[in-house]
């Protein structure tokens, strides 16, 4: 079972400039190729997603003059999840002269990804977060603001410095509504064509370059092909393998797996990210999970008590008898530590016993010090919403008692492997946003999502599209030529074979067992035997699906159990890829935590001298059945020391 | 022709202390073309945590089990956010809590045993797509009319260089927390859309930044809005009441000014 290694491979070239960091990104632009703005309208861009990548990289595209078809699977490019961002965006604005920097942004990022990101990549991120502002703000989102009229920051978890904007709890509404503003001006010009309620389901290539796409139309079901000269995914993560997840209920992975199975490298797939600040799982009806934003921890004091099995309601424990264990373990961060720090610690008390709740799988987030300061008005001013959120999904009053949370599935660092140029193995596509591997390393930080999605999207490859389309020959291709044809035929032979299964499950009852089978063993804390098992389990239960899958009713209508059931196969086939790369990677880092691999105080323990490199495999087409190969990226650090990730 | 489905299958979801029960009459409708029509549903063992839709996701997974088409309706984030789920619920887009979507709406909130009329939102200008999903495209068409600030990629000053008073900035957000999920059209007896209109015109109104299209914008965005088919405004305020984020009418208000200052300067 074990893998192919093929080693430092030259099918990974990461196009990163040399010389001063500082310096990479502005030699990197002048040196790429230009279209010339006559030459822009000849060029069809398909733009696959509407979130804050694809919004804002269509909308961008089309300013300067290139012909853009942009698609989304929900009835309105403003759903895309991008709108459901909370807490806010990150930038090196500095305005609140409080020491920050695009170095110290920098730095935090590649710290909080615990060193296994580009450097040059992650600073390009820190470096045009503070266009991105200025871009949002012309726009006109309406960040909060001080009475002076500035705009107003708050600190945001993993960060000592206070440089998240941010509008109310929701920032990524805001950011997605001012994207999606710019996207429509576009569609009311005629530079966008747009197309909602289409499902992407492959990729075409015609001599070996990515040049279109097969869609199906959600509404009739009709399977049609678009061309083009460059395909843009913007589609998101791939939470929801776990079922469970704060994603919403349509994110998918089939694009992207799509590509994958196409010839797309997919970079550390195992890198997932649990947020600790969730509302936790109510009963086995549950659909999806909430996110209770992390500004919450600002305020919120996490602890459960000291002894296991203390089953007394939170009140009637003495602060002697309360452990609040991030502040003790980690003093300098405390409540404010990263996310997988404070997820990981959550599970550790839960599994000594001193877990909350009749489940006893949550820990408390306690407002009672901050609301005696405060006053409960002080409070509800700055998290009024969350707290109606919580009480409405719990009916608990958590002005009077604290708020019960657990850590959820919340984002996938892992994803398409991308060159500098953002673009993937496969020439002409390219991968944006929470797609792609790219910034984040094996951990995220908070309020640095949204600021990827739109660094992405406005100002990094409006400018890296150029290297394909002005360096490369690209000869006129219409949906006429062959490939489409052959890629069309596949599409529907996918789909016949999945409705004519005829089994007797539903394609949500194997989604669950996945999503279970998912947390368990690939989940906040992995281990080799585990995931062997996970692996078989997987492989059985894939098998099972296509033989026993049930959809109701035909392809040719809006179906919505077809719809779920191409999106769950696709998960399947993810999910033993994921394993590998858990498997593989006998390190801890960041969101991937071995059991075997930690320090005598139970925190991650990386190996640099045999990991040092981003995992990214390649399907081996030649193979029987799944088989991946994998290609190392060697991560080099220049500029920063790599250090044990140390919050304490 | 009104079926009756009795999916009385083994509950999936027993865990809560106290199961509630439902009559459940779900609109179906196969496509655009066709005539709808109720299908009754009883549902006995509802956990009074379950969403609302996490309820209908039970009697799907039911309905594709029985080789039945399972009920169609738009939803995604289920956090009240998106804007995706628009049902009616006994005569209000929503339901009856107040500033609460479908997704966020939970079972323990309904009385046990109680009746439920299901419907998709309805108005000309949002025509029904199957059982509950409706085509509220008409929005997105009014947007790409003048719902924006012209603000090319790369053209933005210092984000700090303009302020704005917070309670202008304010003001704007409250406008700006639309979901353009329907529920003023549909809740409104001429379907009109201006809440929703009006929501984009105050936020962007309000900023600095949307001054310099300040007119053009509303008179764009109101003749796309008629041109769509929604009615007009008679000042019942049951948009407002329905709405799921409370926007206020007097958003309305300002539109109305906004619209007749442009009438009066534009040229």
């Amino acid at each position: 079972m074990s893998a192919h290694v093929v080693g430092a491979s030259s099918k990974l070239a990461s196009k990163c400039p040399t010389g001063p960091l500082a310096d990479r990104w502005q030699k990197h632009r002048f040196e790429l190729k230009l279209v010339s703005p006559a030459n822009r309208r000849r060029f069809h861009v398909l733009v696959v997603g509407t979130g804050l990548a694809g919004a804002s990289a269509a909308a961008s595209l089309a300013e300067m003059g290139y012909e853009v078809s942009a698609f989304c699977i929900q009835d309105s490019p403003r759903r895309a999840h991008s709108i459901a961002a909370q807490g806010g965006i990150n930038a090196a604005k500095n305005y609140q002269n409080d020491g920050d920097s695009v170095w110290r942004l920098f730095y935090d990022t590649i710290k909080g990804g615990d060193f296994r990101a580009r450097e040059s990549n992650v600073h390009r991120l820190a470096e045009v977060s503070v266009d991105i502002i200025d871009q949002c703000v012309a726009q006109g989102v309406p960040f909060a603001r001080e009475y002076g009229g500035l705009l107003a920051n708050r600190s945001f978890g993993g960060a000592q410095v206070s440089r998240t904007f941010y509008a109310r709890g929701q920032t990524g509404q805001q950011l997605l509504l001012g994207a999606y503003s710019a996207l429509m001006r576009q569609v009311g010009e005629g530079k966008i064509k747009l197309y909602p309620r289409h499902e992407m389901l492959d990729l075409v290539l015609v001599d070996g370059v990515a040049r279109g796409i097969v869609c199906r139309n959600l509404v009739d079901g009709a399977v049609r092909s678009f061309a083009g000269d460059a395909v843009l995914l913007c589609t998101g993560g791939y939470g929801n393998v776990f079922y469970l997840s704060t994603n919403a209920k349509a994110c998918n992975v089939t694009a992207a797996w799509r590509a994958h199975k196409r010839g797309a490298v997919f970079g550390n797939p195992c890198y997932t990210q649990i947020h600790p600040t969730c509302i936790p799982v109510s009963g086995a009806h549950q659909s999806k999970l909430t996110l209770m934003s992390e500004s919450l921890r600002n305020d919120g004091r996490v602890w459960v008590p000291r002894a296991g099995g203390d089953a007394r309601a939170a009140e009637s424990i003495p602060e002697t008898e309360r452990d609040y264990y991030l502040e003790r373990k980690y003093p300098s961060f405390g409540n404010l530590s990263p996310r997988d720090i404070s997820s990981r610690a959550a599970k550790q008390v839960c599994d000594e016993g001193r877990g909350v709740g009749a489940t006893r799988m949550a820990v408390y987030l306690d407002f009672r010090d901050a609301i005696r300061r405060e006053g409960a008005g002080g409070i509800r001013a700055k998290y009024g919403n969350l707290f109606q959120m919580y009480e409405r999904i719990t009916g608990e009053d958590p002005y009077q008692a604290p708020m019960r949370i657990f850590p959820a599935v919340h984002y996938t660092m892992g994803g398409v492997w991308v060159d500098y140029n953002l673009e993937s193995t496969i020439p002409g596509l390219f991968v944006l946003g929470e797609a792609n591997f790219s910034d984040h390393g094996a951990n995220r930080l908070g309020a640095s999502a949204l600021m990827q999605g739109l660094a992405d999207g406005y100002f990094v490859v409006p400018y890296t599209i150029a290297s394909h389309l002005a360096g490369r020959k690209l000869g006129k291709v219409t949906t006429d030529h062959a490939a489409f044809a052959r890629t069309e035929q596949e599409v529907r032979e996918r789909i016949e074979r999945l409705v004519n299964a005829r089994g007797t499950r539903t394609p949500d009852s194997f989604h669950r067992e996945l999503g279970l089978l998912m947390w368990d063993k690939c989940g906040m804390a992995r281990n080799a035997a585990g995931l062997g098992t996970a692996i078989e389990r997987i492989r059985d239960l894939r098998e099972q699906y296509h033989r026993d899958v049930r959809i109701p009713g035909d392809a040719a209508n809006l179906n919505s159990a077809l719809e779920h059931a191409g999106r769950v196969a696709d998960f399947f086939e993810l999910a033993e890829l994921m394993c590998r790369d858990a498997l593989h990677r006998d390190e801890s880092c960041g969101g991937h935590f071995r059991e075997e691999f930690q320090t005598a105080e139970g925190e991650a323990q990386r190996d640099d001298a045999n990991f040092c490199y981003a995992g990214a495999w390649e399907l081996d087409a030649s193979a029987n059945g799944l088989a991946w190969n994998l290609h190392k990226e060697p991560l080099i650090f220049e500029n920063v020391k790599l250090a044990e990730r140390s919050y304490k | 022709m009104s079926s009756d489905h009795a999916a009385h299958a083994p509950s999936s979801a027993p865990n809560a202390p106290h199961a509630l029960r439902f009559v459940l009459h779900v609109w179906r409708q196969k496509n655009a073309q066709s005539t709808g029509e109720f299908a009754t549903f009883h549902l006995d063992d509802v956990s009074p945590d379950m969403s609302f839709l996490e309820m209908l996701d039970v009697l799907n997974e039911r309905l594709i089990a029985a080789g039945d088409d399972p009920i169609a309706f738009d939803h995604d984030c289920r956090e009240g956010i998106c804007g995706a789920c628009s049902l009616t619920i006994n005569g209000q887009p929503h339901g009856f809590e107040r500033e609460t979507t479908t997704c966020q709406t939970h079972m323990r909130r309904f009385e046990d045993g109680a009746t439920l009329y299901i419907e998709p939102f309805r108005a000309n200008a949002f025509p029904i797509v199957k059982d509950l999903v409706v085509d509220r495209s008409a929005f997105d068409r009014i947007i790409a009319a003048g719902g924006f600030v012209s603000a090319r990629t790369g053209s933005a000053p210092d984000a700090n260089a303009l302020p704005v008073p917070k309670g202008d900035a304010d003001r704007a957000m409250d406008a700006a927390a639309c979901i353009g999920c329907g529920a003023c059209v549909a809740s409104c007896k001429n379907a009109s859309a201006m809440l929703f209109v009006s929501a984009k015109v105050a936020h962007l109104s309000l900023l600095p930044q949307g001054q310099a299209e300040r007119g053009r914008r509303v008179l764009s965005m109101v003749e796309r809005m008629d041109a769509e088919g929604f009615g007009n405004c008679t000042n019942e305020s049951e948009c407002e009441a329905a709405c799921p984020k409370g926007i206020s009418v007097a958003n309305i208000a300002r539109l109305n000014r906004e619209y007749l200052r442009a009438l009066a300067t534009e040229s």
